[in-house]
């Protein structure tokens, strides 16, 4: 038994942590991917105020971003093949993600959408332009930059949250770390280095998104 | 002796990054004296007061008020910058009403009033009630003294502010164009009060304001800013019928006309 | 389908006892250390403000289940101690979103306008004065929206808690799940899921009633009209 902390145990484990860590950074990624483009959907028919529509939207997004996602991960993994539908881990948990964060990317846009000054909207009615080219054409184009450091915030929480899939069996980071420490029961490399890797990257993509800011902010 | 001018401002210098604004002003206001300070925007007039009242520090030369030195302290025998400390002490002599009002809005007109006196004073809360209403009398607003000062017209705000001010019973006043955030229905409400101050207490005054009218009858001396140095000093009578300087008669045509 | 609702409502139900636990016991600590850290990345003094700085973006740049995990795992293994699973989950929840609401003091102690303070020179009140009786009642309503929000997102990671086998909502469920039939998990995570709304709507409502009183004790109205039911985010 060596000391407190085990160099050679550490670096031995590292390989294993940063394939791990890839995994994380992929569901993040792809999670990312479907929280952009549900979230813009979700706020164009809250916007559009499509009857019905409108108010179930409003009250599912609302409901589900009330709730903890580890139950919603839950959901569509164990409930879903019940009803037919089999998704892997990563499938799985990249739905759970995105559907989660889309309730809170929706707002985003919407507050991006709101910022577009009216005489916009009333410059493309003027034009008779249609209506996708209003939305593609127009608003969007103007409301999207400006919402992007909000929308890297969010990457980088949904980030820091990609470890609870881990219940629904995802080979993430941590839970290479808790095979590992599981193996040799040597907890404290394992499970450190993980830690210092999520340090690694959420810092500088912190600071990545505060220089975003500033410059949404000057711009 | 002489007596001891109460404001002594020696070779004051001030800067803000690139701009100079006061560069090496001299400045003597009485015990008592009524002194307004006029001038276009940007002339250095509230860089004065804020430099008066402890907000700024002097880049150079010495602020007296009431013979002791708010700008430096002697320490070892040496003279050096003063601290926080020292500044506090002789700041406690002055007093100084904003444009803005800057009403606490977390307190009641009587919790603005009392807060400093019982803090700072070490007044007992029931004197400190006691002197408020007596000055919520004389500002007219003894109706108001359980508000919210967000509740009350720009007028009302700034009299509760002459009123928190005076609280203090400060040796020296400073106004800083009280009446120009307000609605110009409220403006002589205000003017009136500070006439009734300036004829019932013996405080030295320093304003800056817009109101030629007011400051002909309620002036001992007016002072004449432009770029940072005084360019006129003379009587109201004087100064401000038969300007000598020609800044000055611009100043004034240009001000009038805009009424 | 529904013969086992009220064995699954039962289960679940001695399950909120310890959520409510957790999720009070986080809040109590988060406001503490939001406070504490809060001020002191405010502070004059640089080393003050390093250290909490260094707090902040340790506890916000790591993830809560690895924060959860070393005091489960690690920190045993370093001092030869087993904190209780419930004690270390609201230890965690406080230290994660403790640097969350240093932020947030923060930015809402600075958000007092300098007028204020210039006021307080004025009336040669002391910088504790200041702080105590004109910024911080000031700055308390600035900052109670954003901690409905904070205290949502700790209410819902206590469900995290079910991983170091704390027995609350999300565990009971867990424990029923093998034992029930097909078609029963979905009513299983419904209920979670409601049971969660409910507590979340609790929290809004309370701090809607807060941020009420304190915007009123600064003589404005309530923060703008938001009309979300749980999240208190506008929609
Ligand atoms: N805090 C500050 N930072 C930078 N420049 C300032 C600041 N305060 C005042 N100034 C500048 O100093 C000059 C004098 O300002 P001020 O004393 O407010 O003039 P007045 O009250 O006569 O209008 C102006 O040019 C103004 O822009
Ligand atoms: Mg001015």
């Amino acid at each position: 038994m060596t000391g407190i902390w085990d160099w050679g145990y550490a670096v031995e484990v590292l390989p294993a942590l940063l394939r791990g860590l890839q995994v994380t950074v992929l569901a993040t990624l792809l999670g990312s991917v479907l929280a952009f483009a549900l979230g813009l959907v979700l706020a164009i028919v809250l916007r559009a105020r499509v009857p019905v529509l409108h108010r179930v939207v409003r009250a599912f997004v609302e409901f589900w971003r009330s709730t903890p996602l580890l139950v919603q991960a839950y959901v569509i993994y164990q409930v879903l093949p019940d009803v037919g539908i089999t998704l892997g881990s990563l499938a799985a948990g990249v739905i759970a993600l995105g559907l989660h964060y889309a309730c809170y990317t929706s707002e985003v846009y919407r507050a991006g959408i709101e910022a577009v000054p009216v005489g916009q909207w009333e410059a493309a009615a003027a034009l008779s332009l249609p209506r996708s080219r209003v939305w593609f054409g127009v608003i969007l184009p103007q409301a999207v930059p400006r919402v992007l450091p909000a929308l890297g915030n969010y990457v980088i929480s949904m980030f820091k949250e990609v470890p609870l899939l881990l219940a629904i069996g995802l080979v993430e980071v941590v839970t290479v770390a808790r095979q590992l420490s599981a193996d040799s029961f040597r907890p404290v490399e394992p499970l450190t280095l993980a830690g210092l890797l999520f340090l690694l990257v959420s810092l500088p993509a912190s600071i990545l998104v505060r220089r975003m800011e500033r410059r949404a902010g000057a711009g | 002796m002489p007596v001891e001018p109460m404001v002594v401002l020696d070779g004051v210098h001030k800067r803000y990054g690139d701009t100079a604004v006061l560069s090496g002003l001299d400045l003597r206001v009485e015990r008592g004296e009524h002194v307004t300070l006029i001038g276009p925007s940007g002339s250095g007039k509230t860089t004065i007061l804020r430099l008066l009242m402890g907000l700024e520090a002097v880049d150079a030369g010495t602020i007296h008020v009431g013979g002791r030195c708010l700008t430096h302290m002697r320490r070892r025998g040496a003279v050096v910058p003063a601290d926080e400390k020292h500044a506090r002490a002789v700041r406690r002599t002055i007093g100084m009403v904003f444009q803005q009002f800057n009403l606490f809005p977390n307190m009641t007109v009587l919790g603005n009033l009392i807060e400093a006196p019982v803090r700072v004073l070490g007044m007992s809360e029931a004197e400190a009630t006691r002197r408020a209403a007596e000055l919520l009398e004389l500002v007219g607003l003894t109706d108001k003294t359980h508000e919210r000062p967000t509740r009350l017209s720009g007028g009302q705000q700034q009299r509760v502010a002459i009123a928190r001010a005076l609280a203090m019973r400060p040796e020296v006043l400073l106004l800083d164009e009280v009446t120009s955030a307000l609605d110009p229905e409220l403006v002589a409400g205000v003017l009136r009060l500070l006439r009734l101050i300036g004829e019932s207490s013996d405080i030295t005054i320093l304003c800056v304001t817009h109101e030629i009218g007011f400051a002909r009858d309620f002036a001992d001396r007016v002072l004449m800013f432009d770029g940072g140095s005084i360019v006129e000093d003379g009587p109201p009578e004087r100064l401000l019928v038969e300007p000598r300087v020609p800044r000055t008669k611009e100043f004034l045509a240009a001000v009038l006309e805009g009424r | 389908m529904l013969d086992n609702l009220p064995l699954i409502l039962s289960s679940l139900a001695a399950g909120v006892p310890p959520t409510v636990f957790a999720a009070v016991g986080g809040i109590a600590l988060t406001i503490a250390l939001s406070a504490v850290a809060g001020l002191a990345l405010l502070s004059r003094h640089r080393a003050v403000r390093a250290v909490s700085r260094v707090y902040v973006e340790f506890f916000r740049g790591t993830s809560e289940v690895v924060q959860l995990f070393w005091i489960f795992f690690v920190l045993p293994a370093l001092v030869g101690y087993q904190i209780v699973p419930l004690a270390a989950g609201i230890v965690v929840l406080g230290l994660n979103h403790g640097a969350y609401g240093a932020e947030i003091v923060r930015g809402a102690v600075r958000s007092v306008p300098r007028a204020q303070y210039d006021a307080c020179t004025a009336l040669s009140l002391s910088p504790w004065d200041r702080m105590r009786r004109v910024v911080l009642p000031q700055a308390v309503v600035e900052m109670l929206p954003s901690f409905t929000n904070l205290f949502i997102q700790l209410l819902k990671s206590t469900a995290l808690l079910s991983l170091v086998v704390v027995d609350e909502i999300v565990r009971r469920g867990q424990l029923l799940v093998p034992n029930l039939g097909v078609g029963e998990k979905l009513t299983i995570y419904l209920v979670e899921l409601l049971l969660y709304l409910g507590l979340a709507v609790l929290v809004t409502s309370g701090m809607r009633l807060l941020e009420r009183r304190a915007a009123a004790r600064v003589g404005r109205p309530p923060t703008a009209a938001r009309s979300g039911f749980a999240t208190g985010v506008a929609m």
